[in-house]
């Protein structure tokens, strides 16, 4: 069930209807339900995947609970019975880590396990395959890729790891758990929640009320106003433009990579909005998953606003564990004492930062160019990070930083050079994106622009009057958050008559502009493939 | 509270009016060129009783004059035809008829047997869309829909036709409130004539028998038109391309027999009817030009009179006179025809290469 089908949206009318109608305490069963039914649709398999994972998840979850209980009750025995001492705590407290970690590293390889066989062992096939003779190769395996599974494995990773540092308590109900690891409307594309942030208002009652519950219904709308007015309407060009590399060399390259960034933003942080304005509707906290991201002045700017709970993540679970575990702290001894000052303080921040980005890279697919896509983030970071001092003599000789004019060309080259690196996305083949790349600079004809050779592409005049208007609008509004710090929604809620005429009116705008419907490939979500 | 009730109400409402504006802007209104989309709407604004109906496709709706069946016989009837109308569009279309009237007897051109499931979105739109709504219309949906379809968009057929906004033309406003009639009671008339100059041979069949959904709509047909005691005639128009093939027509006799039917297969009666495909036809033989249709429409109507208790309207005044309309309408259209070809050498407003405003 598509986000974008008449299934989905009669789904989730109907899903409303009931969670408000239903006994308040009905409210949280009846999500479950929900989330499983349309994991069901998509295909009933699927389910046997995050049925275990929530089953592995859950017991892991008990179990080092009860190890920490079993800890904390014999501490508390010995200090009934006069036996503790500092040293019996810290035995027994280290006894607990122990056994809390062997569950945790258990569970966690149990489940990425599955997620490395499902969506990996084609490509380890393949890539063997190259080494190995015609005669000898491999057969590639037809296994099943359950949906949104990325997404639901590192949300329930993240709790494992959460309870093992005792920052959650584990959940003692199965079926919580299940809704938390299931939760439909970020199953798809996410963002990958915390069971701390989500939990709070997951399994309350939520009582309706007319401002959460149209608040939320703008947020869907302006989340399908991306996703179909512009996203899907773009990518019609887009997939002409990458799809015969032979005639769209040169400015057809330069236009495909801006293309591909306005569809990816629109795609991307449209179905963000749908998810998080279903969510509210039902009177549920997702947290955000982006904060502006075209407006960033750096590219580490741009990844603190870009998929903020799969940056956050990565930086949580894997780059200050790996900073400050044992073997790296006695690298980075070490890389002092051999390696000289310069690279004793860099070496293990980088190769934290080098391992992060690779699983960024893994993460997004199972293909060489994502892996050279996460490396690529990696060098242009570290990149500038290097160059810091260089900005900073450039700065104080020549006081543009405060500039506006300035602040716009940082945002302008940030936009650029994550567009040039989410190349190796759009073509999918890393020897073509250089091929393609190059040619932007060798084959430029300014003319491209002017002579028609734009409306060649799928889209008639028509569609780039609407993508214009639409973009300004999401421009106008984004402005407006940027500046005010504010949610416009807030602005435009206390006089009814602009708030629901600008329901009203992104609504008519979605239906009749938007590209889908018959004669339309319902396109799903490009992160609805990570 | 109650000024964001207001504004609530009065913004649904607003909204309502202004998407149902755009509905009706964007729907195709079929007043040129490819006008058969029309057709099935035309019926509900017919005032004339039917004793006569005609079920079937292209084979019917250009083939037969209705005009001419009136100033001949006095026979009132009906066309209730499309382009390449399936047999179960045919059947719903009758179960239709039936919530208004009941003919005396109902004609059905059989080719439509030779397909056995949904063909094109474009065709059946151009059927279903005009069909008034009730739980017939909801079946003829279902049984149609091919696979890339969604009944929601039959329900809000906006939300089918919505990126018309980009191909917009002068016709969409100007039959934005109401259409005028392009059919003459379902009879779609050409004048001008192009030969036949002969047709690709047939390809052989690989499995001659007709296939089962189609064979139980013809099922359906049957006892729709026994139990309510109306006359079903079935017929082969006499049109020989796409071909008939000599296997379909065992089937066809054979199942009549089986059923006691009346089948003819019109082919066989070309030359009786004097029809003459040199001057008969509008497209090379596929389908017959107004002077065919009239020919047709003698030779058929000289068999209903003969065959079935059918009343000559001629004499019944408050028949005749919306009758009389039709006549006029018929002739300016022929008229206006004959005009354009005198003009351009072609018609230039009908037809898939019509010029349309």
């Amino acid at each position: 069930m598509l986000f974008v089908s008449y299934e989905f949206i009669a789904f989730t009318i109907l899903l409303f209807v009931l969670y408000y109608l239903l006994p308040k305490k009905c409210q949280w069963p009846l999500l479950l339900i929900a989330s499983y039914v349309f994991y069901w649709i998509a295909n009933p398999y699927y389910l046997i995947f995050i049925g275990t994972t929530t089953i592995s998840a859950f017991a892991a979850g008990v179990l080092m609970d009860k190890a920490q209980g079993r800890a904390d009750l014999a501490i508390k025995a010995a200090k009934e019975d006069g036996s503790y001492t500092s040293d019996l705590k810290k035995a027994l407290k280290a006894k607990a880590k122990s056994s809390k970690w062997k569950i945790l590293l258990v569970s966690m390889l149990f489940n990425l396990g599955i997620l490395a066989v499902t969506k990996y062992t084609n490509f380890v096939i393949t890539n063997i395959n190259k080494f190995l003779e015609d005669g000898a190769a491999l057969k590639a395996v037809d296994l099943i890729i359950p949906m949104g599974i990325s997404f639901y494995t590192f949300q329930t990773v993240g709790y494992l790891i959460d309870t093992y540092r005792g920052t959650v308590k584990a959940e003692r109900n199965p079926f919580k758990l299940a809704l938390f690891v299931s939760f439909f409307p970020q199953l798809v594309q996410g963002p990958i929640s915390r069971y701390g942030d989500l939990s709070k208002t997951l399994y309350g009652e939520h009582k309706f009320t007319e401002k959460t519950f149209t608040y939320g219904l703008v947020r869907i709308l302006w989340g399908y106003f991306k996703k179909v007015v512009i996203a899907d309407r773009i990518i019609t060009a887009v997939t002409a433009l990458i799809g015969d590399t032979e005639t769209y060399t040169g400015a057809y390259v330069f236009i495909a990579m801006f293309f591909y960034a306005f569809e990816l933003y629109c795609d991307f942080t449209g179905g963000i909005d749908i998810t998080i304005g279903i969510a509210q509707c039902l009177g549920i906290t997702v947290t955000e998953n982006f904060n502006l991201p075209y407006f960033s002045k750096n590219i580490k700017e741009y990844w603190n606003r870009w998929h903020i709970t799969m940056g956050s993540w990565f930086t949580d679970y894997i780059f200050y564990p790996l900073s400050v575990d044992k073997n790296m702290l006695r690298l980075s001894k070490w890389s002092r004492e051999h390696l000289g000052k310069f690279w004793g303080k860099r070496l293990t921040v980088y190769l934290s930062a080098f391992i992060v980005w690779l699983a960024t890279g893994v993460w997004h697919g199972a293909a060489w160019n994502f892996i050279v896509w996460g490396l690529m983030n990696f060098a242009v970071i570290m990149i500038s990070q290097e160059l810091d001092p260089l900005y900073l003599r450039f700065h104080k000789k020549f006081k543009v930083k405060d500039k506006a004019g300035y602040g716009v060309f940082e945002i302008i080259r940030t936009i650029f050079l994550m567009s040039l690196i989410r190349m190796f996305d759009c073509y999918r083949d890393v020897p073509m994106t250089f091929r393609m790349v190059g040619t932007m600079f060798t084959r430029f004809r300014l003319s491209t622009f002017t002579d028609g050779s734009l409306l060649q592409l799928g889209l008639g005049s028509s569609d780039y009057i609407v993508l214009a208007a639409g973009l300004l609008i999401i421009l106008s509004v984004s402005i407006y958050k940027y500046r005010s710090k504010k949610d416009i929604r807030d602005r435009l809620y206390d006089t009814p008559w602009i708030w629901y005429g600008a329901m009203s009116f992104l609504l008519i705008i979605t239906l009749l502009f938007g590209a889908y419907g018959h004669g339309y490939d319902a396109t799903q979500f490009i992160y609805n493939q990570f | 509270m109650k000024k964001r009730i207001v504004a609530l109400i009065s913004v649904l409402v607003i909204t309502g009016i202004i998407l149902a504006f755009l509905s009706c802007l964007v729907m195709p209104k079929y007043m040129s060129g490819i006008i058969e989309g029309s057709l099935t709407e035309e019926y509900y604004d017919d005032k004339a009783p039917h004793e006569v109906i005609f079920i079937g496709d292209c084979e019917l709706y250009e083939n037969v004059s209705t005009v001419e069946l009136y100033r001949e016989y006095g026979i009132s009837s009906y066309i209730r035809g499309n382009s390449q109308q399936l047999i179960w569009q045919s059947y719903y279309l009758l179960e239709d008829v039936l919530r208004y009237e009941k003919p005396k007897v109902v004609v059905f051109n059989v080719l439509a047997l030779k397909y056995n499931e949904p063909k094109s979105e474009t065709y059946n739109r151009m059927t279903l869309d005009g069909m008034k709504w009730s739980m017939t219309k909801v079946n003829a949906i279902k049984a149609s829909m091919t696979e890339d379809e969604n009944f929601v968009e039959y329900v809000f057929p906006f939300l089918r036709f919505h990126s018309r906004w980009q191909e917009l033309k002068a016709s969409d406003w100007n039959y934005l409130m109401g259409k005028e009639p392009v059919s003459i009671n379902g009879y779609y008339l050409r004048a001008d004539v192009r030969p036949e100059t002969g047709f690709p041979e047939p390809k052989s069949l690989t499995d001659p028998a007709f296939g089962s959904n189609a064979m139980m709509y013809l099922d359906k047909m049957a006892d729709l038109c026994r139990e309510n005691g109306i006359e079903l005639i079935l017929v082969k128009a006499p049109i020989t391309y796409p071909y008939w093939y000599p296997e379909w027509d065992q089937q066809v006799s054979d199942y009549a027999q089986e059923k006691g039917l009346t089948y003819i297969n019109y082919i066989n009666e070309m030359d009786a009817m004097g029809l003459d495909m040199t001057t008969d036809t509008y497209d090379g033989g596929e389908h017959l030009n107004v002077y065919g249709a009239e020919k047709f429409a003698d030779h058929i109507g000289a068999y209903l009179t003969e065959n079935y208790d059918l009343t000559d309207y001629r004499n019944v005044p408050g028949v005749a006179a919306i009758w009389a309309e039709k006549e006029s309408l018929y002739d300016s259209i022929l008229q206006q025809q004959l005009s354009e070809i005198a003009q351009y050498g072609e018609l230039m407003s009908f037809g898939k290469n019509a010029i349309e405003e």
